[in-house]
Formats: structure tokens, sequence, C-alpha cells
């Protein structure tokens, strides 16, 4: 009998699966559940398309035939409501009950909404996660609108950018004292937020806001800022709420390295998860499109009866704003390397293997950089005065590099 | 399958691999004319210094984290070449921020990312950054 793999989600880590299992297996029956009306689309790009950088149509992250082709069941536009594990089913929206053998759960994660008080009597609000999201903040600016923006971290400065053009003003509120302050030192933090200044952002930071009337938000200092349209962007959540009760579960659910959560024949992979991060050796919720995908991908093949392990989780990040290209990995502890010139700004944590790096402005050959953090690479294998100066394959042996260059690729 | 594979020994750190690559990826007939005052942006990279040099390319790894990471699906993998439409692409850069040979660039004029693809494009048949080395420094072949 053919196996029958269910897939909650239609996302990263779901095509990820898909292709994973059908590594393995050419036959089983794939079912995938969306409570979007889409075709899997490149999430992250949705500030892209706001700024017309790309389209719906290309914007998709497989083509069109990928369901076909890959014989998959696809229900959209349904939400899967419980999951009962005993009985191997997952209920649906619809009324609909259908059974697996094996499941992944690739819900992701949704907008964190803060309690504000008088948030309610705000006519226009926005979250920005999805591609409804995007439309209809796309459809509300105009080049009269007054945007305010709660959060400076990657969602909300890339939604400023997406719609800098298309409004009139925008400020971005936050209560942390640097932009992006999951992933930047306050050196770092400062370029960006200079540079998005000179684009015509304005930031308010160390502030929160207090209260909402209407158009009118106040911050602590007592502040008033006008509006005429708020995005919400303080952060994510995972969405676990459907395997509760199921096994273990932590802010996000737990796998192990095959995506495994603890509750047999359930998977779990991309921002829903809590997976582990080779750079700091904690346990970690790694809500980035690289990791889903690729934990996504080991589920896949693990339902199939493969045997894959996904062991190189960790913090990731390129992304630019305003033509000013950013990069980190990897965990800040040890000690640091710094250069600022007219190149732009490095700095790289190390002791005895590199920890993690940010990069601003100059990011040739950066995943050699990646990669050593991916590999713990001891540092005294290789030149690393030439390697701090510049990421290139010239800073190892000729050994390594003869296996890297000329023997079976990875 | 064929990859581009590379023997440090032999080369001359001429770049002439940089230049056939970049005319390669022209589309032009004529090399002198279609590289006359410009700046090459080639998909091969020569890495010189302490009498040390050889030139890196895509080595199309079987596991590519670059089509992996890729957050648009503008990378894909097709009977192992791996390809960019660069019609998709944003140029978010995760790719170069992955590739842990360092072999994705940003093309020339920033808005995409470009990496080589063996001259599948081309229709060169051998790429012809290995057709014009003139010392087999780096060579295509199948090596399991």
């Amino acid at each position: 009998m053919d196996v029958q793999y269910v897939i909650i989600g239609n996302s990263a880590a779901a095509i990820g699966a898909v292709e994973g299992i059908r590594r393995t297996d050419a036959r089983g029956k794939i079912i995938i559940i969306s409570d979007e009306p889409y075709h899997t689309y490149a999430r992250p790009l949705i500030s892209y398309l706001l700024l017309g950088k790309t389209t719906e149509e290309k914007m998709k992250y497989r083509g069109d035939d990928f369901y076909e082709r890959n014989h998959c069941q696809v229900y959209l536009s349904v939400r899967a409501t419980a999951i009962d594990a005993r009985e191997k089913t997952v209920s649906l929206s619809d009324g609909r009950i259908i059974s697996y053998d094996k499941l992944l759960i690739a819900t992701g994660s949704s907008p964190f909404v803060l309690p504000i008080p008088g948030a309610d009597t705000v006519e226009e609000k926005f979250t920005f996660m999805t591609l409804a999201d995007a439309k209809k903040l796309g459809e509300a600016v105009n080049q009269e609108s007054r945007v305010l923006i709660l959060g400076a971290g990657l969602i909300g400065l890339k939604c400023a950018e997406g719609i800098l053009c298309r409004a009139g003003q925008i400020t971005v509120v936050d209560l942390a004292p640097t932009v992006l302050s999951s992933i930047l030192d306050p050196e770092g933090a400062r370029m960006v937020q200079e540079h998005l200044e000179h684009n015509g952002l304005k930031f308010i930071l160390s502030q929160a806001i207090k209260s909402i009337d209407h158009n009118t938000a106040t911050l602590n200092s007592g502040e008033k800022v006008e509006f005429d349209i708020f995005v919400m962007a303080v952060g994510v959540r995972p969405n676990i709420q459907l395997f509760e009760g199921l096994g273990e579960l932590g802010r996000g659910i737990p796998v192990n390295e095959k995506s495994e959560t603890s509750c047999a024949d359930i998977y779990a992979a991309g921002d829903c998860t809590e997976s582990f991060d080779i750079s700091s050796g904690q346990r970690k919720i790694l809500a980035i499109l690289p990791n889903a995908y690729m934990q996504g991908e080991c589920a896949g093949v693990n339902m199939a009866g493969g045997a894959a392990k996904f062991t190189q989780a960790m913090p990731m990040n390129a992304i630019g704003f305003c033509g000013l290209h950013v990069m980190t990995a990897g965990t800040y502890s040890g000690e640091s390397y710094i250069v600022q010139d007219e190149n732009g700004y490095k700095k790289l944590f190390y002791g005895d293997t590199l920890n993690g790096y940010i990069l601003i402005g100059k990011i040739d050959q950066a995943g050699i950089y990646t990669n050593l953090i991916r590999d713990k690479a001891p540092l005294d294998t290789l030149d690393f005065a030439l390697i701090c100066q510049q990421p290139g394959l010239i800073a190892f042996t000729r050994e390594q590099r003869t296996e890297m260059l000329g023997g079976v690729s990875r | 399958m064929k990859r581009v594979y590379v023997n440090e020994q032999w080369c001359l750190g001429c770049h002439l691999c940089e230049y056939y690559c970049a005319f390669a990826n022209t589309g032009e007939k004529n090399m002198a004319r279609a590289l006359k005052d410009i700046k090459i942006q080639p998909r091969i990279r020569v890495e010189e210094g302490n009498d040390v040099s050889f030139a890196v390319s895509c080595r199309h790894c079987r596991e590519p984290l670059c089509v992996k990471a890729c957050i648009s699906g503008a990378l894909q993998m097709m009977d192992g070449v791996i390809t960019i439409d660069q019609d998709k692409c944003i140029g978010c850069c995760t790719c170069i921020l992955s590739c842990p040979f360092g072999s994705v660039a940003l093309s020339p004029d920033g808005h995409a990312a470009q990496k080589c693809e063996l001259c599948v494009q081309t229709a060169a048949g051998t790429p012809r950054c290995v057709d014009g080395c003139p010392n087999n420094a780096i060579v295509f072949e199948e090596r399991g």
C-alpha cells in the first residue's frame, strides 16, 4: 500500500518536505493543507512585491507545475483544526477528516500583536507576514499616507522599505535603542539607521506606544505621533496550537535532527519549531527561510523511510535596505575583529573557531565565513590574518583546497 | 556528471579564464570588441598571493546550499547543473551568504545574483573558461 503523507503548511518547510519525500518515494500520496488561497509563494518577497521588484507571478516559490509534477493534492483556504495522533487523522475547518501515515507540521509563525490600549479604534491597521497582508497594505498606502510602524526589526524595516516610495512619510518606533537589535551590534545598527534616515525614514527609538486613539499614538515620553496607517511588526510567534497535548512543547515544537517531534509519525519543520543552533549550542526558534527549507527537506526524506539529518541550523540573514547589503550569521561570542572603512563594516566573532559575523556593505564571498562557522573549522589550520581581511579559499592549506576544489563535490 | 576541477599547481595566474567567462556571457562574437573598455565581472574568480594562484567557480554541489537557502526559488538544480533565473531573483544575496566556495556574486547591475552555469546557456559544449585555459589548470571532467 502507498504511504499517505499529510503536510500542514504550504511554504518553504512544506515544499522542502515534498522535495525530500520525492527523493525517496515517487509513489506515496502527498496532501498539502494551507489556510491561504495561493500557490506556494516566497513569503519574504512580500516587501519586494510592494517595492515593485517582483510580481505575484514571479514570486511563486516553485513553478506552476510543482504540485502536479510531484503528485500533490492541495487543499487551499482550509485550516487544519485538530490532530488525532491515535487515530492518525487531521480534522479540517470544512469538516473533512483525513488520515495520515506520516504527518508534517509546517504551520510557520504568526505576527505577535501587542495589546495596546485603544488599538481597536485604529481603522487602518496591518501586520506584515503574508501575501494577503502585503496586498491589503499596498492598497491602503498612498502618497499622502503617514505610516507608523511599530518594530524596527527585520519585518518592520523590510515593510518600511517596501512602501518607502509609495507613502508620504514613515515613522518607525521601537522599544530597543537600536534598529535590528536581534541581529546587529550598536555600531552596525547605527550605520543601517543612518542609511535609512538618509532615504527618508524617521525613527523614534527607546520608546513604546503607551496608547492609541484613532489616528494618534501616544508614546511613553508623552510625545504624540499622528498617522493614517498603523503596522504592527513587533515579532512573530510559532504556530504550535495543533501540537498541544500531543508531546513535548516549548515556545516552539521541539524537533530532533531528523525533524521528528516527540510524537510518533509526526514531524515538524520551519518557523513553528525549536531547533538546535550549532553556533551557540542552544535550542532556539530560528524563523528563517533556509532553516525552514532544509528542516522540511530532512523531514520529508525521513517520512519516506530514508535517513537524513539536518545538523546545520544556525541564525543567518542576508538582507538589503535601499541598496545597502547586510549579512549576519552565527553567534556573537568570543573576541572580535573589526574593520570599518569605505567598503563598509565588518565584525568577526571568534575563539578557536569562527563563531559569527556581521557584514555591512561589502559582502563578497561571505559564504566562506558562513562555512567556517558551519564546519566549526579550527582557525589554527588556516591563515586567519588573511581570511580576516577577505574571505577566500587562499587562506586554507593546499591540501584542504585540493579536497575542496578537486575532490568529489559536496 | 562533468564538473570543473582545479589543478592548482598548473595555474599561471593569467586570469584568462575570467576573460573567457565574461566574454561567453556577453553573447558577442568578437572577444576584443565585447570586452573593450568594460570592467569584467566574471563568474569564475582567480585567487592569488604568496606564489599561489587558482581559479574558483561553482562546484555544482550535489546538496547545494545556495539552492536550498534561496528565498525566492530563483536558484534551481536541473540534471546536476545549478542555474539561476535572474528574472525571479531579487538580489537578496542569501546564496552569497550560503555558498562555501564564494562562487555566487551579484551581477554587474546589482539586481540579481549570477554564477557559473557551465556554459549551458552559451551552448559552448565545454565551459569557455576551461577551453581558454592555456595550461590545463582547470579541467572539465567526470570524477564521480
